[in-house]
Protein backbone atom coordinates (compact mmCIF):
# COMPACT_ATOMS: atom_id res chain seq x y z
CA UNK A 1 0.00 0.00 0.00
CA UNK A 2 1.42 3.55 -0.96
CA UNK A 3 -0.05 5.92 1.81
CA UNK A 4 -0.59 9.22 1.24
CA UNK A 5 1.29 12.00 3.13
CA UNK A 6 0.30 15.52 3.48
CA UNK A 7 2.86 18.41 3.65
CA UNK A 8 1.00 21.53 5.10
CA UNK A 9 1.35 23.74 2.19
CA UNK A 10 0.95 27.27 4.31
CA UNK A 11 4.15 28.58 3.82
CA UNK A 12 7.89 27.19 3.67
CA UNK A 13 9.75 24.46 2.13
CA UNK A 14 6.64 22.75 1.27
CA UNK A 15 7.67 21.55 -2.39
CA UNK A 16 11.09 20.00 -0.75
CA UNK A 17 9.19 17.92 1.81
CA UNK A 18 7.06 16.73 -0.72
CA UNK A 19 9.88 15.73 -3.09
CA UNK A 20 11.16 13.90 0.15
CA UNK A 21 8.65 11.82 0.53
CA UNK A 22 7.47 10.62 -2.69
CA UNK A 23 11.57 9.28 -2.74
CA UNK A 24 10.53 7.63 0.59
CA UNK A 25 7.47 5.40 -0.94
CA UNK A 26 4.32 7.72 -0.01
CA UNK A 27 2.00 9.62 -1.93
CA UNK A 28 2.73 13.01 -0.96
CA UNK A 29 0.47 16.29 -1.14
CA UNK A 30 -0.30 19.72 -0.02
CA UNK A 31 -2.62 20.61 2.37
CA UNK A 32 -4.10 23.33 2.71
CA UNK A 33 -7.73 23.34 3.82
CA UNK A 34 -9.37 20.70 6.25
CA UNK A 35 -11.02 18.40 3.64
CA UNK A 36 -7.38 17.95 2.29
CA UNK A 37 -6.24 17.52 5.96
CA UNK A 38 -9.15 14.21 6.62
CA UNK A 39 -7.79 12.68 2.95
CA UNK A 40 -4.00 11.93 4.65
CA UNK A 41 -2.38 9.27 6.47
CA UNK A 42 0.41 10.70 7.35
CA UNK A 43 1.00 14.81 7.90
CA UNK A 44 4.48 16.52 7.34
CA UNK A 45 4.97 20.29 9.38
CA UNK A 46 7.48 21.53 7.02
CA UNK A 47 10.77 23.96 7.70
CA UNK A 48 9.58 27.89 7.36
CA UNK A 49 8.62 30.76 9.73
CA UNK A 50 6.36 29.19 12.55
CA UNK A 51 4.72 32.62 13.78
CA UNK A 52 3.39 32.47 9.79
CA UNK A 53 2.10 29.19 9.96
CA UNK A 54 0.32 29.37 13.04
CA UNK A 55 -1.48 31.93 12.19
CA UNK A 56 -2.47 31.59 8.58
CA UNK A 57 -3.15 28.11 9.79
CA UNK A 58 -5.58 29.91 12.49
CA UNK A 59 -7.50 32.23 10.06
CA UNK A 60 -8.40 29.15 7.50
CA UNK A 61 -9.84 27.56 9.80
CA UNK A 62 -6.80 25.00 10.20
CA UNK A 63 -5.70 24.73 13.56
CA UNK A 64 -8.22 22.72 15.55
CA UNK A 65 -8.35 20.13 12.80
CA UNK A 66 -4.91 19.92 13.07
CA UNK A 67 -5.15 19.66 17.12
CA UNK A 68 -7.76 17.16 16.82
CA UNK A 69 -5.53 14.64 14.24
CA UNK A 70 -2.99 14.78 16.16
CA UNK A 71 -5.17 13.86 19.07
CA UNK A 72 -6.83 10.85 17.73
CA UNK A 73 -3.28 9.88 16.17
CA UNK A 74 -2.67 10.76 12.51
CA UNK A 75 1.24 10.60 12.16
CA UNK A 76 3.02 13.97 11.94
CA UNK A 77 6.55 14.71 11.19
CA UNK A 78 8.16 18.57 11.79
CA UNK A 79 11.47 19.79 11.06
CA UNK A 80 12.40 22.72 12.35
CA UNK A 81 9.43 25.26 12.23
CA UNK A 82 7.31 22.00 12.66
CA UNK A 83 8.88 20.80 15.75
CA UNK A 84 8.09 24.32 17.14
CA UNK A 85 4.34 23.70 16.06
CA UNK A 86 4.31 20.32 17.63
CA UNK A 87 5.79 21.77 21.19
CA UNK A 88 3.29 21.57 23.27
CA UNK A 89 5.53 24.38 25.46
CA UNK A 90 7.67 27.44 23.84
CA UNK A 91 10.49 29.58 24.79
CA UNK A 92 11.31 32.33 23.04
CA UNK A 93 7.86 32.36 21.45
CA UNK A 94 6.60 35.87 19.76
CA UNK A 95 3.89 37.31 22.00
CA UNK A 96 0.53 35.39 21.58
CA UNK A 97 2.06 32.69 19.35
CA UNK A 98 0.19 29.40 19.11
CA UNK A 99 1.31 25.79 18.51
CA UNK A 100 -0.51 22.56 17.35
CA UNK A 101 0.99 20.81 20.02
CA UNK A 102 1.02 17.04 20.77
CA UNK A 103 4.21 16.32 21.47
CA UNK A 104 5.15 16.66 25.20
CA UNK A 105 8.45 18.27 25.18
CA UNK A 106 9.51 22.12 25.44
CA UNK A 107 11.01 23.65 22.23
CA UNK A 108 13.20 26.80 22.40
CA UNK A 109 12.64 29.18 19.40
CA UNK A 110 15.63 30.04 17.13
CA UNK A 111 17.66 28.19 20.08
CA UNK A 112 20.67 27.91 18.02
CA UNK A 113 21.23 31.73 17.04
CA UNK A 114 20.22 34.00 14.16
CA UNK A 115 20.97 33.32 10.57
CA UNK A 116 25.20 34.05 10.82
CA UNK A 117 25.10 31.17 13.22
CA UNK A 118 23.29 29.02 11.09
CA UNK A 119 25.31 25.75 10.33
CA UNK A 120 25.80 22.39 8.63
CA UNK A 121 26.57 19.36 10.72
CA UNK A 122 26.87 15.75 11.01
CA UNK A 123 24.16 14.00 13.31
CA UNK A 124 24.05 10.20 14.50
CA UNK A 125 20.04 9.16 14.64
CA UNK A 126 19.51 6.55 16.83
CA UNK A 127 17.88 3.63 14.96
CA UNK A 128 18.92 4.81 11.19
CA UNK A 129 21.22 2.60 9.33
CA UNK A 130 24.01 3.96 7.37
CA UNK A 131 26.17 6.64 9.35
CA UNK A 132 24.69 9.70 10.29
CA UNK A 133 22.75 12.64 8.56
CA UNK A 134 23.94 16.06 6.84
CA UNK A 135 22.00 18.24 9.60
CA UNK A 136 21.51 21.69 8.34
CA UNK A 137 20.23 23.99 11.17
CA UNK A 138 18.87 27.14 10.33
CA UNK A 139 18.02 29.58 13.31
CA UNK A 140 17.16 26.38 14.60
CA UNK A 141 15.26 25.58 17.78
CA UNK A 142 16.14 22.90 20.07
CA UNK A 143 14.48 20.70 22.55
CA UNK A 144 14.99 21.98 25.99
CA UNK A 145 13.07 19.34 28.38
CA UNK A 146 10.95 16.18 27.31
CA UNK A 147 7.78 14.30 28.93
CA UNK A 148 8.37 10.62 30.06
CA UNK A 149 7.31 9.23 27.24
CA UNK A 150 9.70 11.08 24.47
CA UNK A 151 12.70 9.45 23.08
CA UNK A 152 15.51 11.39 21.93
CA UNK A 153 16.95 9.72 19.04
CA UNK A 154 19.54 12.81 18.25
CA UNK A 155 21.89 15.14 20.19
CA UNK A 156 24.53 17.83 19.00
CA UNK A 157 28.10 17.62 20.08
CA UNK A 158 27.43 20.03 22.68
CA UNK A 159 24.47 17.75 23.66
CA UNK A 160 21.01 19.80 22.99
CA UNK A 161 18.70 17.42 21.75
CA UNK A 162 17.89 17.81 18.02
CA UNK A 163 15.46 15.17 16.90
CA UNK A 164 12.56 12.96 19.37
CA UNK A 165 10.08 10.66 18.78
CA UNK A 166 7.28 10.50 21.27
CA UNK A 167 4.83 7.48 19.55
CA UNK A 168 3.80 8.45 15.66
CA UNK A 169 4.90 12.29 16.56
CA UNK A 170 8.44 13.03 15.06
CA UNK A 171 10.35 15.89 15.18
CA UNK A 172 14.12 17.62 14.01
CA UNK A 173 15.51 20.91 15.05
CA UNK A 174 17.18 20.17 11.05
CA UNK A 175 16.24 19.85 7.62
CA UNK A 176 16.83 16.48 5.88
CA UNK A 177 14.38 17.59 3.21
CA UNK A 178 17.33 20.02 2.02
CA UNK A 179 19.72 17.36 1.44
CA UNK A 180 19.60 14.34 -0.98
CA UNK A 181 19.06 12.09 1.85
CA UNK A 182 15.59 10.56 2.11
CA UNK A 183 16.45 8.25 5.10
CA UNK A 184 13.84 10.15 7.78
CA UNK A 185 11.87 10.49 5.10
CA UNK A 186 11.35 7.09 4.45
CA UNK A 187 11.61 6.17 8.27
CA UNK A 188 7.89 8.36 8.60
CA UNK A 189 6.44 6.71 5.98
CA UNK A 190 7.31 3.56 7.24
CA UNK A 191 5.31 5.06 10.76
CA UNK A 192 2.36 6.03 8.77
CA UNK A 193 2.23 2.56 6.82
CA UNK A 194 2.46 0.75 10.18
CA UNK A 195 -0.62 3.33 11.97
CA UNK A 196 -2.72 2.94 8.76
CA UNK B 1 25.32 7.94 20.49
CA UNK B 2 28.87 8.95 18.91
CA UNK B 3 29.29 13.14 18.92
CA UNK B 4 29.29 14.88 16.21
CA UNK B 5 31.89 17.20 14.86
CA UNK B 6 31.60 21.19 15.51
CA UNK B 7 29.22 22.39 12.60
CA UNK B 8 30.02 24.97 9.31
CA UNK B 9 28.35 28.36 9.18
CA UNK B 10 27.72 30.16 5.82
CA UNK B 11 27.96 27.18 3.50
CA UNK B 12 25.65 27.39 0.31
CA UNK B 13 23.40 24.80 1.65
CA UNK B 14 22.74 27.72 5.06
CA UNK B 15 22.43 30.15 2.77
CA UNK B 16 20.48 29.26 0.31
CA UNK B 17 18.51 26.54 2.79
CA UNK B 18 17.38 30.17 4.41
CA UNK B 19 15.38 31.46 1.90
CA UNK B 20 13.57 28.19 1.09
CA UNK B 21 12.16 28.64 4.38
CA UNK B 22 10.61 31.74 3.11
CA UNK B 23 8.88 30.48 0.50
CA UNK B 24 5.19 31.47 0.13
CA UNK B 25 5.67 34.40 2.60
CA UNK B 26 5.68 37.99 2.75
CA UNK B 27 8.58 39.88 3.66
CA UNK B 28 7.61 43.76 4.85
CA UNK B 29 9.56 46.87 4.89
CA UNK B 30 9.20 48.56 8.45
CA UNK B 31 11.23 51.83 9.38
CA UNK B 32 10.41 51.59 13.44
CA UNK B 33 9.84 48.68 16.19
CA UNK B 34 6.16 49.52 15.74
CA UNK B 35 5.90 48.60 12.46
CA UNK B 36 7.99 45.28 12.86
CA UNK B 37 5.84 44.44 15.59
CA UNK B 38 2.75 44.92 13.30
CA UNK B 39 4.36 43.07 10.74
CA UNK B 40 5.26 40.03 12.65
CA UNK B 41 1.19 40.03 13.92
CA UNK B 42 0.33 40.05 10.54
CA UNK B 43 2.23 37.09 9.93
CA UNK B 44 5.09 38.15 7.43
CA UNK B 45 7.65 35.64 7.66
CA UNK B 46 10.48 38.52 7.53
CA UNK B 47 10.90 42.26 7.71
CA UNK B 48 13.48 44.41 5.77
CA UNK B 49 14.78 47.12 8.38
CA UNK B 50 15.43 50.41 6.61
CA UNK B 51 14.80 53.95 7.39
CA UNK B 52 13.07 55.13 4.46
CA UNK B 53 10.58 53.31 2.33
CA UNK B 54 11.38 54.01 -0.96
CA UNK B 55 8.30 56.19 -1.56
CA UNK B 56 10.16 58.47 0.59
CA UNK B 57 13.57 57.86 -0.68
CA UNK B 58 11.72 58.96 -4.12
CA UNK B 59 9.66 62.19 -2.42
CA UNK B 60 12.85 63.41 -0.26
CA UNK B 61 15.60 62.67 -2.89
CA UNK B 62 19.05 62.86 -1.66
CA UNK B 63 21.76 60.12 -1.19
CA UNK B 64 20.27 56.83 0.11
CA UNK B 65 22.61 54.89 2.31
CA UNK B 66 22.64 52.22 5.10
CA UNK B 67 20.44 52.73 8.17
CA UNK B 68 21.70 53.63 11.70
CA UNK B 69 23.04 50.60 13.62
CA UNK B 70 20.73 51.90 16.34
CA UNK B 71 17.51 51.69 14.58
CA UNK B 72 18.22 48.02 12.68
CA UNK B 73 18.97 46.63 16.75
CA UNK B 74 16.21 48.50 18.08
CA UNK B 75 14.06 46.00 15.47
CA UNK B 76 16.00 42.97 16.06
CA UNK B 77 14.84 43.10 19.51
CA UNK B 78 11.31 43.83 18.60
CA UNK B 79 10.62 40.82 16.60
CA UNK B 80 11.41 36.99 17.12
CA UNK B 81 11.26 36.63 13.31
CA UNK B 82 14.16 37.29 10.69
CA UNK B 83 15.29 40.54 9.58
CA UNK B 84 17.09 41.54 7.05
CA UNK B 85 18.66 45.29 5.75
CA UNK B 86 19.58 46.84 2.59
CA UNK B 87 23.12 47.76 1.95
CA UNK B 88 24.10 49.55 -1.30
CA UNK B 89 25.33 48.01 -5.05
CA UNK B 90 28.91 47.42 -4.49
CA UNK B 91 29.31 48.90 -0.49
CA UNK B 92 31.15 45.64 0.90
CA UNK B 93 31.54 48.09 3.96
CA UNK B 94 28.19 48.92 4.53
CA UNK B 95 27.70 44.68 4.50
CA UNK B 96 30.16 43.83 6.75
CA UNK B 97 28.64 46.10 9.28
CA UNK B 98 25.11 44.44 8.83
CA UNK B 99 26.76 41.42 9.00
CA UNK B 100 28.15 42.36 12.55
CA UNK B 101 24.65 43.70 13.94
CA UNK B 102 23.74 40.24 13.10
CA UNK B 103 21.33 40.84 10.48
CA UNK B 104 19.77 37.37 8.86
CA UNK B 105 19.88 38.62 5.36
CA UNK B 106 21.60 40.94 3.31
CA UNK B 107 19.47 42.95 0.34
CA UNK B 108 22.26 44.36 -1.89
CA UNK B 109 20.07 46.98 -3.38
CA UNK B 110 19.34 49.18 -6.06
CA UNK B 111 16.92 51.19 -3.87
CA UNK B 112 19.99 52.58 -1.87
CA UNK B 113 22.34 55.01 -4.04
CA UNK B 114 24.74 52.68 -5.76
CA UNK B 115 28.18 52.81 -3.76
CA UNK B 116 30.19 51.24 -7.05
CA UNK B 117 28.99 51.44 -10.55
CA UNK B 118 31.18 48.63 -11.98
CA UNK B 119 31.18 45.99 -9.36
CA UNK B 120 28.47 44.58 -6.92
CA UNK B 121 29.85 43.00 -3.70
CA UNK B 122 32.04 39.58 -3.58
CA UNK B 123 29.19 37.94 -1.79
CA UNK B 124 30.05 34.42 -1.46
CA UNK B 125 32.79 34.84 1.63
CA UNK B 126 30.23 36.42 3.72
CA UNK B 127 28.63 34.12 6.52
CA UNK B 128 25.15 36.17 6.05
CA UNK B 129 22.77 35.27 2.93
CA UNK B 130 22.35 37.39 0.08
CA UNK B 131 19.52 38.55 -2.18
CA UNK B 132 19.86 40.90 -4.99
CA UNK B 133 17.54 42.21 -7.65
CA UNK B 134 17.49 41.17 -11.17
CA UNK B 135 15.32 42.62 -14.12
CA UNK B 136 16.55 39.25 -16.42
CA UNK B 137 17.53 35.90 -16.67
CA UNK B 138 21.50 37.35 -17.39
CA UNK B 139 21.44 39.94 -14.20
CA UNK B 140 20.06 37.01 -11.51
CA UNK B 141 22.80 34.49 -13.09
CA UNK B 142 25.24 37.71 -12.54
CA UNK B 143 24.31 38.02 -8.64
CA UNK B 144 24.13 34.18 -7.96
CA UNK B 145 27.50 34.07 -9.81
CA UNK B 146 28.81 36.70 -6.95
CA UNK B 147 27.07 34.45 -4.26
CA UNK B 148 23.67 35.91 -3.89
CA UNK B 149 21.76 32.74 -2.27
CA UNK B 150 18.40 34.30 -3.24
CA UNK B 151 16.69 36.54 -6.12
CA UNK B 152 14.02 39.11 -6.31
CA UNK B 153 12.52 40.82 -9.06
CA UNK B 154 13.52 44.28 -9.36
CA UNK B 155 10.04 45.97 -10.20
CA UNK B 156 9.70 49.84 -9.46
CA UNK B 157 10.33 50.28 -5.80
CA UNK B 158 7.90 53.16 -4.02
CA UNK B 159 5.42 53.35 -6.93
CA UNK B 160 2.73 51.20 -5.95
CA UNK B 161 2.95 50.35 -9.51
CA UNK B 162 3.36 46.55 -10.22
CA UNK B 163 4.10 46.90 -13.83
CA UNK B 164 7.89 46.77 -13.92
CA UNK B 165 7.87 43.53 -11.74
CA UNK B 166 5.45 42.21 -13.46
CA UNK B 167 7.53 42.77 -16.51
CA UNK B 168 10.93 41.47 -14.58
CA UNK B 169 9.14 38.49 -13.56
CA UNK B 170 8.22 37.21 -17.10
CA UNK B 171 11.66 38.26 -18.76
CA UNK B 172 12.91 35.78 -15.73
CA UNK B 173 10.41 32.77 -16.84
CA UNK B 174 10.80 33.42 -20.46
CA UNK B 175 14.69 33.37 -20.08
CA UNK B 176 14.57 30.05 -17.76
CA UNK B 177 12.05 28.66 -20.58
CA UNK B 178 13.98 29.47 -23.53
CA UNK B 179 17.25 27.92 -21.81
CA UNK B 180 15.36 24.83 -21.68
CA UNK B 181 14.71 24.42 -25.30
CA UNK B 182 18.74 24.65 -26.14
CA UNK B 183 20.88 21.93 -26.97
CA UNK B 184 24.68 21.57 -25.14
CA UNK B 185 25.98 23.66 -27.89
CA UNK B 186 23.31 26.61 -28.37
CA UNK B 187 23.85 26.49 -24.29
CA UNK B 188 27.33 28.10 -24.88
CA UNK B 189 26.26 31.04 -26.95
CA UNK B 190 23.32 31.22 -24.87
CA UNK B 191 25.69 32.15 -21.71
CA UNK B 192 27.82 34.98 -24.21
CA UNK B 193 24.54 36.23 -24.34
CA UNK B 194 23.04 36.34 -21.18
CA UNK B 195 26.62 37.30 -20.00
CA UNK B 196 26.40 34.56 -17.30
CA UNK B 197 28.64 31.52 -15.98
CA UNK B 198 28.17 28.76 -18.43
CA UNK B 199 27.86 25.99 -15.76
CA UNK B 200 24.94 28.53 -13.89
CA UNK B 201 23.52 28.78 -17.83
CA UNK B 202 23.43 24.43 -17.95
CA UNK B 203 21.96 24.15 -14.58
CA UNK B 204 18.90 26.05 -15.43
CA UNK B 205 18.48 24.78 -18.99
CA UNK B 206 18.74 21.69 -16.48
CA UNK B 207 16.42 22.32 -13.81
CA UNK B 208 14.15 24.75 -15.34
CA UNK B 209 14.17 26.63 -12.64
CA UNK B 210 16.38 28.87 -10.96
CA UNK B 211 19.19 27.06 -8.39
CA UNK B 212 18.41 29.59 -5.53
CA UNK B 213 14.57 31.12 -4.93
CA UNK B 214 13.18 33.69 -6.58
CA UNK B 215 10.97 36.03 -5.01
CA UNK B 216 9.31 39.31 -6.60
CA UNK B 217 9.44 42.99 -5.32
CA UNK B 218 8.93 46.69 -6.34
CA UNK B 219 5.38 47.89 -6.55
CA UNK B 220 2.77 45.71 -5.41
CA UNK B 221 0.33 47.30 -3.40
CA UNK B 222 -2.49 45.06 -2.72
CA UNK B 223 -3.41 41.39 -2.38
CA UNK B 224 -4.11 40.69 -6.00
CA UNK B 225 -0.33 41.92 -6.70
CA UNK B 226 1.00 39.54 -4.99
CA UNK B 227 -0.93 36.77 -6.34
CA UNK B 228 -0.63 37.86 -9.96
CA UNK B 229 2.97 37.91 -9.21
CA UNK B 230 3.06 34.50 -7.29
CA UNK B 231 0.94 32.89 -10.53
CA UNK B 232 3.73 34.26 -12.50
CA UNK B 233 6.26 32.25 -10.62
CA UNK B 234 7.28 33.85 -7.56
CA UNK B 235 7.85 31.77 -4.71
CA UNK B 236 7.38 34.80 -2.40
CA UNK B 237 6.85 38.25 -2.22
CA UNK B 238 8.83 41.35 -0.67
CA UNK B 239 6.26 44.39 0.00
CA UNK B 240 7.90 48.16 0.11
CA UNK B 241 5.93 51.17 0.81
CA UNK B 242 2.65 49.21 -0.26
CA UNK B 243 1.95 48.69 3.79
CA UNK B 244 2.82 51.52 5.77
CA UNK B 245 2.07 54.29 3.06
CA UNK B 246 -1.82 52.46 2.95
CA UNK B 247 -4.76 53.93 5.08
CA UNK B 248 -5.24 50.52 7.29
CA UNK B 249 -1.17 48.66 7.28
CA UNK B 250 -1.83 45.96 9.89
CA UNK B 251 -5.05 44.99 8.14
CA UNK B 252 -3.40 45.36 4.45
CA UNK B 253 -0.79 43.06 5.72
CA UNK B 254 -2.68 40.54 6.40
CA UNK B 255 -4.48 40.31 3.57
CA UNK B 256 -1.32 40.05 1.50
CA UNK B 257 -0.21 37.50 3.72
CA UNK B 258 -2.76 35.89 3.08
CA UNK B 259 -3.41 36.42 -0.72
CA UNK B 260 0.22 34.98 -1.29
CA UNK B 261 -0.65 31.79 0.29
CA UNK B 262 -3.73 31.25 -1.16
CA UNK B 263 -2.65 32.75 -4.55
CA UNK B 264 -4.60 30.80 -6.75
CA UNK B 265 -7.54 31.05 -5.27
CA UNK B 266 -9.95 34.31 -6.32
CA UNK B 267 -12.71 33.38 -3.62
CA UNK B 268 -10.04 33.88 -0.94
CA UNK B 269 -8.72 36.83 -2.22
CA UNK B 270 -11.77 38.23 -3.45
CA UNK B 271 -13.08 37.83 0.84
CA UNK B 272 -9.37 39.49 1.83
CA UNK B 273 -9.21 42.30 -0.53
CA UNK B 274 -12.44 43.99 0.77
CA UNK B 275 -12.59 46.92 3.65
CA UNK B 276 -8.75 47.41 3.49
CA UNK B 277 -9.13 51.10 3.24
CA UNK B 278 -6.87 53.35 1.03
CA UNK B 279 -3.75 51.85 -1.30
CA UNK B 280 -0.90 53.74 -1.38
CA UNK B 281 -0.83 56.54 -4.25
CA UNK B 282 0.76 55.18 -6.76
CA UNK B 283 3.12 56.80 -9.49
CA UNK B 284 2.83 56.10 -13.18
CA UNK B 285 6.27 54.72 -13.99
CA UNK B 286 6.38 56.55 -17.90
CA UNK B 287 6.41 59.51 -16.13
CA UNK B 288 9.65 59.12 -14.21
CA UNK B 289 12.65 60.22 -15.49
CA UNK B 290 15.59 58.08 -16.56
CA UNK B 291 17.49 58.67 -13.93
CA UNK B 292 14.61 58.43 -10.82
CA UNK B 293 14.19 54.64 -12.25
CA UNK B 294 15.50 52.29 -9.57
CA UNK B 295 16.22 49.33 -11.90
CA UNK B 296 18.12 50.74 -14.13
CA UNK B 297 20.68 50.41 -11.42
CA UNK B 298 22.54 47.52 -10.95
CA UNK B 299 25.00 45.81 -13.66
Amino acid sequence: MTPVVGVLALQGDVREHLAALQAGGARAVPVRRAEELAAVDGLVLPGGESTTIAKLADRFGLLDPLRDAVRSGLPVYGSCAGMVLLADRLLDAAAGQRTVGGLDVTVRRNAFGRQVDSFETEVPVDGLAGGPVRGVFIRAPWVEECGADVQVLARTADGRAVAVRQGRLLATSFHPELTGDRRLHAAFVDVVRQAA
Amino acid sequence: MSTPPTGTAGTQLVKRGMAEQLKGGVIMDVVTPEQARIAEDAGAVAVMALERVPADIRAQGGIARMSDPDMIEGIISAVSIPVMAKARIGHFVEAQVLQALGVDYIDESEVLTPADEAHHIAKAEFTVPFVCGATDLGEALRRIAEGAAMIRSKGEAGTGNVVEATRHMRAIRAGIKRLGTLDETELFVAAKELRAPHDLVVEVARLGKLPVVLFTAGGIATPADAAMMMQLGAEGVFVGSGIFKSGDPAQRAAAIVQATTFADDPDVIAKVSRGLGEPMVGIDVSTLPAGERYATRGW
